[in-house]
């Protein structure tokens, strides 16, 4: 087999010098009604060119997004990623190194991981952020556990705009460990709402922008809200890019950011892996779940970089630990920075005013379908429109078109009594041609 | 008070005496690179995009007028700054990686080939499942192996790494006790003392609260001790098998027995699947669930520390639980189960927005179908040789913590052969850096002073595992010999000296912020 | 001076007990990067855990050694967490408490607490 180095005779000369007899020798632990003898059940050895026609096969099966006219987001996007990106973050010191618990031979690591944490810091505009979590959604659940540490308080107060498997991940976990949350009837344009609901035992109130409907809001005054009720606000972006036009979540009064950054640097892979934005006030810095990375000197009083305050996490704190993870979405993060080191501030700015000028043209040409009414009042890449039929038939339809007209809202919450709304992203990818083609075949399938 | 995990860790490096500095910093190969945001980049791209018709006007006050702070490099900086930086690190692709626990194995790239097909990469997790038949199909296939090869009859695949697959399988078991209503009872979790510390966190999260079972002399669960610690107010026991001092439990079976027995129900730690992978099925061990890393057994890239994945294999006790989404295949094709409420009606939520991390998914299938049955069993026979024959020929200079009989894919020593040289775990692990090695886990299991906990995995030829066991070798003779000045100031040939940790974390920096006076436009 | 098991000292000055940890628990923990220490006005009892002490390689509960009112947490340890290691049982105290109970049940005189130490 072509990953085992070991010959024949190499495994007779080691187990010689262990001093056993055979390879079962070494297996004595294990109890004889517990060990097999044969193989099991499945293919054996394959070559590499029998497994890329195996793989192959599957993935010729499936209609990539760079194949069609494609409009879906809801919370993963399809952005151009430099060619630089895919090559660097392959390179065997990046992709074959782990966490970097010896910093004297992993500096490379540790320093593109602070130039991550400063990137994402100044995008969400605050202080600090850690060096990632799994997910955007994995970080909203995190965010309202860490709110109600903070707080002492337990109960989240969620706005009806928050992506509905966002919600549904966060309660999963939080309540499992006694946190109540309080969700608001989906909605379109009603982040306030979450205002009214604000009580002496609120711990945070999450909102995102923009929503899963694509609005974008101004927070601030929710955020004075939280605060004089002693509450935190959590903002939830799924759109990473939407920050290089909209104002920040910082500069709105958020104290924990949650975000997923796949738009920067990542592909759509079907839902993972990706990678969660994390950042928060400085004075709740001590409560952050997840890894963080810290500036300091050698002994020669160089600058270097170190894994620090990790007595927060799993390893030394075990059970008192701030949360169980072990990990972060490492190379993703590296993806994520390379991005926008290549981008940088004008580069970012470019792409996000692209990605609103494509959403525009997008909307103004579906506006102009009879029987399609356009619900999203401000966005940045994203809208939502009212079809005159239930939407999930409307884009099986098209999808026997090879046209991905986007995500029907039922998808995500059936029971939402909005079975015929239609979540349409359009990034820099989207061409004039495709906009044209989903015009003119959802006029048809609308008729 | 209490402490924790007090020994040996790092704390403020002695000030040692060394050759001249260079004058610029930078040391033959290695450049002294400064901070993307230390370079001239504030009004740079290296990304040339059309010029956009908006200026966003029509969004009014929700613009973004302040500078972000974010500077851009040309094509050609980007790639050399982080070239340069790449060549700071240690990689498995370099030398042995030998971290106990961890399994750095070969990443073959055919995985990372397979993965970028853009029928896999390129399509979106919320697109109409007749567009995705092959990635269902994908994960489907996946499921199979991983529920063959563990003779378990369910998998959640969704859990994003090794702690997040915990989280699943004990909210699994939870619900379970949910469901026949004795939750309220079952608060204790049993977790043996040698276990990661992810099993007393996830535990902890979960709301259970955590109780320590002993272990032996020889390394192992202390059978008598979980006996008696067992009961109806117990949920769940938490065992690494094999363990964390790489060994086999020998009474897993009557472990499983007696946890059942009990009405709790087994979780296994699946972190060293790569051990017995093809030999032993935890279902025939009676495991009720267990994670599966797919970036340890199943060699996809640990990525400098991420991203994971943790899918996890249920029994049907456990199965009805598994949270969404799941994947069926029926007459019509495959389907992608998105709501608990969809058809098995107790699934206790979901873990992620998605469906996990497809990316690893494709990774994992990919070697798995290199390696075939055959391949896969001698996977885990090979990574047992492998340690055995390192604890073999270090034995007789080290002193194995457990010295009798075999281990299993890594080797554990603890420090009692440092005593007298002045010499620590961590000065040991530090020079093994200037030979050109990644040291191993250090002070890991817990339960062993001073461990030293070596894994080659079975990616290593005979020939690098003769380096390593000569360069350890020469190393140890020397500690015994006194030449302490080669451990206490070490490393001296790495890109940093030793770092100061104190200093990081009393007044934490976590970021690069302009300095006073400067005119850059950060915050 | 007393000593609790979970090394923790207590001196008392009428009805208030300043409290911290021993000179063999700040050792133990090597350097001491954090300490959280309760807010005034804080009610303790007996064995809670009452303050939060961090080094670079453990990060433990402390545990308090009586019972009553918290009036002044040390706002010198959150600036300067070293005066734990420098001053444990002096200028590196953690809490003063407004105790109704001074007896000393089930604590530690020095002498006790170093034949103590002795044994672990």
């Amino acid at each position: 087999m072509r990953y085992l180095p070991l010959t024949p005779d190499d495994r007779s000369a080691m187990l010689a010098a262990i001093g056993a007899k055979s390879i079962d020798d070494l297996f004595v632990d294990v109890p004889k009604a517990a060990h097999r003898d044969g193989f099991v059940d499945l293919p054996r050895v394959a070559g590499e060119l029998e497994v890329e026609r195996a793989l192959g096969a599957m993935a010729a099966k499936n209609a990539s997004a760079g194949s069609v006219p494609f409009f879906c987001g809801a919370g993963a996007y399809k952005h151009h990623v430099p060619a630089t990106v895919d090559h660097v973050i392959q390179r065997s010191e990046f992709l074959t190194s782990y966490t970097p618990y010896q910093p004297e031979i992993a500096q490379g690591t540790l320093q593109y991981l602070y130039e991550f944490q400063t990137q994402v810091a100044n995008l969400t505009g605050m202080p600090v952020a850690n060096a990632s979590l799994y997910d955007g959604s994995t970080a909203m659940a995190e965010g309202v556990l860490m709110a109600t540490r903070v707080t002492r308080r337990n109960k989240a107060v969620i706005s009806g705009g928050v992506h509905p498997h966002y919600v549904r991940a966060t309660e999963t976990v939080v309540h499992a460990v006694g946190v109540e949350t309080q969700v608001l009837p989906a909605a379109v344009d009603a982040e306030a709402d979450v205002i009214a609901q604000i009580g002496p035992d609120t711990a945070c109130v999450v909102v995102q922008t923009p929503n899963v409907f694509g609005t974008a809001t101004d927070v601030t005054k929710i955020a004075e809200a939280a605060h004089a009720a002693g509450a935190l606000l959590i903002v939830v972006v799924t759109e990473a890019v939407s920050m290089g036009l909209l104002k920040s979540p910082g500069e709105m009064g958020a104290d924990i950011v949650a975000a997923e950054g796949q738009s920067i640097g990542n592909a759509l892979n079907y839902g993972g892996p990706y990678v969660g934005l994390f950042a928060c006030r400085e004075k709740l810095v001590r409560q952050m779940p997840g890894r963080l990375t810290g500036e300091t000197v050698d002994a020669d009083g160089k600058r270097g970089f170190v894994l620090t305050l990790s007595t927060r996490e799993q390893h030394i704190r075990r059970d008192k630990a701030t949360s169980n993870i072990c990990t972060n979405s490492g190379l993703c993060t590296l993806a994520f920075t390379i991005h926008m080191s290549l981008l940088g501030e004008t580069g970012l700015r470019k792409m996000a005013l692209l990605n609103h000028e494509k959403a525009l043209a997008t909307r103004d040409a579906l506006a102009a379908i009879p029987g399609v009414e356009v619900l999203t009042p401000r966005f940045f890449n994203e809208f939502a429109v009212r079809l005159p039929k239930p939407a999930a038939e409307v884009v099986e339809q098209l999808a026997q078109h090879r046209i991905l007209a986007g995500v029907p809202y039922s998808r995500l919450a059936p029971a939402a009594g909005m079975d015929d709304v239609l979540l349409v992203a359009a990034t820099e990818m989207t061409m004039d041609g495709d906009i044209k083609i989903l015009a003119s075949a959802l006029a048809k399938v609308c008729a | 008070m209490s402490t924790m995990n007090t020994v040996g860790r790092p704390t403020t490096p002695n000030r040692v005496e060394s050759k001249p500095a260079t004058l610029t910093g930078g040391r033959g190969l290695l450049q002294d690179e400064h901070l993307i945001f230390e370079s001239d980049g504030w009004g740079k791209t290296g990304v040339d995009l059309p010029e956009p018709k908006t200026d966003g006007s029509d969004l009014g006050d929700l613009v973004r007028r302040d500078p972000i702070g974010l500077p851009g490099l040309s094509e050609p900086e980007t790639m050399r700054h982080y070239v340069r930086l790449s060549q700071k690190n240690h990689a498995i692709d370099l030398a042995i990686y030998p971290l106990g626990s961890c399994t750095m194995k070969h990443n073959p790239r055919l995985n990372e080939k397979m993965a970028r097909l853009p029928g896999f990469a390129d399509i979106h997790p919320l697109q109409p499942t007749s567009t995705v038949q092959g990635a269902l199909e994908l994960m489907d296939t996946l499921a199979h192996w991983l529920k063959t090869l563990t003779g378990m009859p369910a998998v959640a695949l969704s859990p994003k790494a090794g702690a997040h697959g915990e989280l699943c399988g004990l909210m699994a078991i939870r619900a379970a006790h949910e469901a026949s209503g004795q939750h309220e009872r079952r608060r204790k979790v049993l977790v043996p003392t040698s276990a990661h510390g992810t099993n007393p966190a996830t535990a902890a999260f979960v709301g259970y609260t955590v109780v320590e079972v002993a272990q032996t002399g020889d390394g192992r669960v202390d059978v008598a001790d979980l006996a008696a610690k067992l009961g109806d107010d117990v949920a769940a026991i938490m065992v690494t098998n094999p363990n964390t001092c790489g060994l086999f439990e020998r009474d897993i079976l009557e472990i499983s027995r007696l946890t059942h027995e009990a009405g709790a129900y087994f979780y296994c730690d699946g972190a060293n699947f790569n051990a017995i992978v093809g030999r032993v099925r935890p279902g025939d061990l009676g495991v009720d669930a267990m994670h599966i890393n797919l970036h340890k057994t199943f060699s996809t890239p640990h990525g400098g520390g991420g991203p994971g994945a943790g899918p996890v294999v249920l029994s049907e006790a456990l199965a009805p639980f598994a949270p969404a989404p799941w994947v069926v295949h029926d007459a019509d094709g495959y389907r992608l189960i998105e709501r608990e409420e969809d058809e098995a009606a107790q699934a206790f939520g979901r873990l992620c927005a998605f469906q996990g991390q497809m990316g690893m998914y494709t990774r994992a299938l990919s070697y798995m179908m290199s390696h075939g049955s055959d391949g896969l069993r001698q996977v885990a026979e090979d990574a047992v040789l492998n340690a055995n024959y390192i604890k073999a020929r270090l034995s007789d200079l080290m002193s194995p913590a457990f010295p009798e009989g075999p281990c299993m894919h890594e080797a554990l020593f603890d420090d009692e052969w440092l005593k007298g040289t002045e010499v620590t775990t961590l000065d040991f692990a530090k020079a093994m850096i200037d030979e050109g090695f990644h040291p191993m886990t250090m002070y890991f299991p817990l339960v062993v002073h001073g461990a030293m906990l070596i894994e080659p995995t079975e990616t290593e030829s005979k020939q690098e595992l003769d380096r390593f066991i000569h360069a350890m070798r020469a190393l140890a003779e020397a500690a015994k010999a006194g030449d302490v000045d080669r451990f206490k100031g070490a490393p001296f040939h790495a890109p940093m000296k030793r770092l100061d940790e104190t200093r990081a974390a009393r007044s934490p920096v976590l970021r690069w912020t302009a300095p006073e006076g400067s005119n850059i436009a950060a915050e | 001076m007393h000593f609790s098991k979970d090394h923790e000292w207590v001196r008392f000055d009428g009805d208030v007990a300043t409290v911290g940890i021993s000179r063999h628990a700040a050792d133990a923990l090597g350097d001491v990067v954090f300490v959280e220490t309760p807010d005034a006005g804080k009610t303790v009892s007996k064995g809670d855990s009452f303050a939060v002490v961090e080094s670079v390689k453990a990060a433990s509960d402390v545990y308090a050694p009586v019972s009553g009112e918290v009036i002044e947490g040390n706002a010198v340890l959150a600036s300067a967490p070293e005066t734990v290691n420098a001053d444990p049982e002096g200028e590196g105290w953690f809490a003063k408490i407004k105790v109704s109970d001074t007896s000393t049940d089930g604590l530690m005189d020095r002498a006790a607490y170093d034949a103590f130490l002795a044994t672990l």
